[in-house]
Parts: structure tokens; C-alpha cells; sequence
């Protein structure tokens, strides 16, 4: 059997995959800090909202750009049940990317507080000033921090089963472009 | 090319084993950070902002809705007029703008949203200054000159000395006295307490910001201040019989008659210290003789109850400061906000789920 050349993710699905995902790790370690810690907190809060931002840019342009271009197909002989648990956890992963922000732009909102990105600049309200959405939105962003972890925990080690267990390039599909190495 | 490629199936599994005990224990390594940071997991002795907020409850009964610190109180408004002085000190918008609204909370310390107004020995006044550029000011001050703990430890350890002994149901004296004996600074805050004479208003009381914050201006100059609203209504004293008499809601009856009349005014007065004053340590009051200017005007025009008015859910986090603002270095600051942002969503999450009927409704609680 012939290992089949494998096709690879376009250079800005690389780009975007590789940067969010230091932005979304980022992002998850300095919210549950923020949330907990009684010196931190300040500091960490001016960096979340900014970063919660450009995830949501990043991610518009990921959706984007991952409907125009067909990503590269999943090994043929990968069992069925792993086929469908990669892509229900890539869809999961990019409605969360997607909502999160949303989210706490949203529990912001209608806390009442100014959604102050960097120095004077801030956005505006996206929702009234709620108790109730606030509670609700306040709640959903920490419990789907928790699911984006576990997500993002399940994506890395399929990941790495890919490169070191199965061997099978679909790691070196996200991780580098096709160079002249289908020969490996 | 032509060599073939093993199954997974069909490796020996000791060659196979070791990937896969490596990505269990990345894996595992990943959710173990996570809980760390978290505060889940680590020394017993780490405090978080749920720690802290939890020991806070711990030292009364459950009143749902309600802030778990300063609960009684009543929601103000009116506008803030700088001063020439003030915007040489400071680029906030705040110290520009013509009479800028305000939004306020008059409260009394202590965790009992249906204490005796007259019996409380702090008293505090928290504001929302929402200028025109749509930044928000945000501050949270006390009658006290100083603050009674010179470290966030400190203050745990003077929060956890307030919980109930459950054999008694009173806080145990001898906790209280060991903080006391370790903490100068808590001593000089006692005597404090004992000898201020208490005004007969929330309107002719001095409101002390106690932390040190920078001002920034145009060019760029930080310069330390503390800042204090101080009362324009002559102070009234008033003795602990006449405390003792007083109604329940004696500061909130007392300001409604005085508001009939016509507004309520502070001035803004900043501090600067000298070389060598803390600025790190709110515990630390700094000389009477320091150079003093007066940076604006507070007016207040009217109050609302909480229960129906619009200080109700705001979290008065004192760190929510415009430009031209901006926070020290000093610990407990630092701590208001996580503590505050814990108190804010357990207190809104108990009124969104309509168990907080007491603090939603003008309906007097028994």
C-alpha cells in the first residue's frame, strides 16, 4: 500500500490555526486566572477583552476561508467513529471561537460595563443593561470556557495520535505546507 | 516508497504504548495547568476571589440579591463639575465636561441589608461618573481615613476573625484579638473607630478613597493622589444616645428631607504626597500637612431606594477608571475587583433567578 500524497491545509488556514491557537490557549488560561485570582485580575482583564476581540475577527475570516477552501479530506481507512468525532469537534471548536466572544461582549453589555479595549478606545453596548442576561451570559461564558478546554485538550491529543500513532500526515497537513516530501 | 506501512493493530505494543502514555500525560498536564489556574487545585493555603467572597458570607446570614458587603443603602444621582486644578492633574474626561452625570449609592458597612442605619460605624459613598467619550469612572470610598489591614492577608485574616463562632453564633473574641495584636496598623484603625465623632448625615460626611491612584495629564506627568469627597453641610455631630433612638433607616430618611431642600455637595479634594509616603499600602494615612487641591464638585439631587433603583446592579469596581486615571501597585485595590466581580455575579445571578425577592422590592422586609 502506497502511502497516497497528501493534500494540505491552503497557507491561510495554517496561519489562522497556528495563532489562534496560541490566542485561544492564551486566552483560556489568562480567563480562568483573572477569574480567581485576587492580584491578577486587573492586569489579566486588559488583556482579555482585546484578545477576545481579535479571536472573533480571526475566527470571521477562519469560517470564511475554511467554506471557500474544502480542507483536506480524513485518511479513507480512518474508522467511522473517529471521522465523525473530528468533524463534530471542529464544528464545536469553531461555534465556540465564534460565540465566546460574542458572549462576553454580550455579558458586558448588560453588566454595565464599559467594554474598554485599549486606552480610551471601547466598544459599544450590544445588549441592555440585564440582571438577567447578565447572569445567564455570565454563567454560559465561564461553563463553555470549561467545554472549549476540554475541546481544544481532545483536538491536541487526536492530534498527536495522528502524527505519532497512525502516522498517517494528517498532523503534517495542518503543520506545514506540501513540500517535496511525499516520498516520507 | 513500496516499504509497508504497519497498522496500528499490528505494532508490537510496546512500541506503540509509549506515544500514547505520552499524549495521556500531555493531556493530562494541560487540565492539570488549567485547574491550577483555576484555583481548583494547589496550596490549601491560595486565596481566590470565590474564597474570599465565600469567607465574606461566612460571617453573616444568607441575603440573597443583595452586595455581600456595605448591603444597605440607597441609590443616588446627580453631576460632577471639575475644576481648572483638576484637569491640569488629570486628562479624564470627567475634570472637562461640563456637569457630568452621575449615578451614586449611599451605603453603611457591615452585611445586613436591614441594619440600623445609625448604629453602623462606616459609612460610604460609591459613584459612576459616565462622561461623554463613553469611559466610566468608578469609585468606591468610606467615612474612614485609612484602612484598618496593611496587607490582602491581613484583610483575610480581619474577615475570617468575623465569622461566627458556631458554639456562641458571635465571632470569637480572641480571633479578633490576635489580629489586632499582630497589625499596628489595625490597632491605629480601632482607635480610629472609637474617638471619630460620627456626623448626624450621610450629606456632612467626608467619603476618603483610601487607595492611591495616579492622575495623568496631557503631558503625560503621573502624579500620586488620594482623593476624598468632603462634605460642603457642616458637620453635626451626633452621640451615641441619639444614635441609639435613631430608626432603622434614619440615614435614608434624613437624606430624603435634606435632598427636598436642594442639592447635597462634596468638593474633590486630592491629596499629593511627599517622597516616601506608601503609596502601596491604604493602610498608611498620609500627614494633614500634605499639599491638598481641590480637583471638582459633586452634586447629589436625588435618591432612589436600591431595590428599584439603578445603582442596584452596578458593580461599583474601583478599578473601572478612565484615561488620565489610573490604579497604584497597591494589593487590596487590586483585590476589589475580583472580589467585587464575584459578589456582582452571585448577587445578580440569585436576582435573575428570582430568588432575591427582598432586594428587587420597595416592599419593607421584616
Amino acid at each position: 500500500m502506497n502511502p497516497r500524497p497528501r493534500e494540505h491545509f491552503n497557507l491561510l488556514a495554517r496561519v489562522l490555526h497556528w495563532s489562534m491557537a496560541v490566542l485561544i490557549l492564551t486566552m483560556l488560561f489568562v480567563g480562568v486566572t483573572m477569574v480567581a485570582s485576587l492580584t491578577l485580575r486587573p492586569m489579566l482583564i486588559e488583556l482579555h477583552r482585546p484578545i477576545g476581540i481579535a479571536i472573533l475577527l480571526l475566527a470571521l475570516l477562519r469560517l470564511g476561508n475554511r467554506l471557500t477552501h474544502r480542507p483536506p479530506p480524513l485518511p479513507a481507512d480512518l474508522p467511522a467513529i473517529q471521522k465523525t468525532a473530528a468533524r463534530a469537534s471542529h464544528w464545536v471548536l469553531y461555534a465556540l471561537m465564534l460565540s465566546m466572544p460574542l458572549i462576553g461582549w454580550g455579558m458586558l453589555s448588560a453588566s454595565g460595563y464599559p467594554i474598554v479595549m485599549f486606552g480610551g478606545v471601547h466598544l459599544p453596548d450590544i445588549l441592555p443593561h440585564s440582571p438577567t442576561l447578565f447572569a445567564l451570559l455570565r454563567g454560559a461564558h465561564g461553563l463553555l470556557a470549561y467545554l472549549l478546554f476540554a475541546t481544544v485538550l481532545l483536538h491536541l491529543s487526536a492530534a498527536l495520535y495522528h502524527a505519532w500513532v497512525r502516522r498517517d500526515g494528517v498532523f503534517a497537513s495542518m503543520a506545514r505546507g506540501p513540500v517535496h516530501d511525499e516520498s516520507r | 516508497m513500496t516499504s509497508q506501512i504497519p497498522t496500528p493493530d499490528r505494532r508490537p505494543p510496546r512500541r506503540s504504548l509509549l506515544p500514547l502514555a505520552a499524549i495521556g500525560l500531555i493531556a493530562l498536564g494541560g487540565a492539570a495547568a488549567f485547574a491550577w489556574a483555576a484555583g481548583w487545585m494547589g496550596s490549601s493555603g491560595r486565596l481566590t476571589s470565590q474564597g474570599f467572597v465565600d469567607t465574606i458570607e461566612a460571617t453573616g446570614a444568607d441575603h440573597p440579591g443583595f452586595r455581600r458587603a456595605h448591603s444597605k443603602g440607597v441609590c443616588v444621582s446627580g453631576n460632577f463639575q471639575g475644576t481648572a486644578d483638576g484637569r491640569a492633574l488629570s486628562s479624564a474626561r470627567a475634570f472637562s465636561q461640563p456637569a457630568v452625570p452621575v449615578l451614586g449609592r449611599m451605603s453603611i458597612g457591615g452585611g445586613d441589608p436591614h441594619g440600623a442605619d445609625a448604629a453602623a460605624r462606616v459609612r460610604s459613598m460609591a459613584l459612576l461618573i459616565r462622561t461623554d467619550d463613553g469611559q466610566q469612572w468608578r469609585m468606591a470610598m468610606n467615612s474612614f481615613p485609612f484602612f484598618g489591614a496593611p496587607t490582602l492577608e491581613a484583610f483575610l485574616e480581619q474577615t475570617r476573625a468575623g465569622i461566627p463562632d458556631p458554639a456562641t453564633g458571635k465571632p470569637d473574641p480572641a480571633k479578633m484579638a490576635a489580629f489586632l495584636a499582630r497589625y499596628p496598623q489595625a490597632r491605629r484603625f480601632q482607635a480610629w473607630a472609637k474617638s471619630a465623632p460620627l456626623s448626624d448625615s450621610w450629606a456632612n460626611t467626608a467619603y476618603n478613597g483610601v487607595h492611591t491612584f495616579y492622575f495623568i495629564n496631557a503631558a503625560g506627568e503621573r502624579q500620586p493622589v488620594r482623593w476624598s469627597m468632603r462634605p460642603q453641610a457642616p458637620f453635626v455631630e451626633m452621640d451615641k444616645a441619639q444614635r441609639e433612638q435613631a430608626s432603622a433607616d434614619y440615614l435614608a430618611e434624613e437624606l430624603d428631607r435634606r435632598l427636598a431642600t436642594g442639592p447635597l455637595r462634596w468638593d474633590m479634594v486630592v491629596t499629593l504626597p511627599d517622597a516616601g509616603d506608601a503609596l502601596d499600602d491604604p493602610s498608611q494615612p498620609w500627614p494633614e500637612a500634605r499639599r491638598q487641591v481641590t480637583v471638582g464638585t459633586l452634586s447629589l439631587e436625588q435618591a432612589q431606594p436600591q431595590a428599584t433603583g439603578p445603582c442596584r446592579d452596578v458593580n461599583f469596581d474601583p478599578l473601572i477608571l478612565p484615561t488620565g486615571v489610573a490604579a497604584s501597585d497597591d494589593p487590596i485595590l487590586a483585590a476589589r475587583s475580583g472580589v467585587y466581580a464575584q459578589s456582582f455575579f452571585r448577587r445578580e445571578r440569585e436576582i435573575a433567578s428570582g430568588k432575591a425577592a427582598g432586594a428587587t422590592s420597595d416592599e419593607v422586609s421584616p
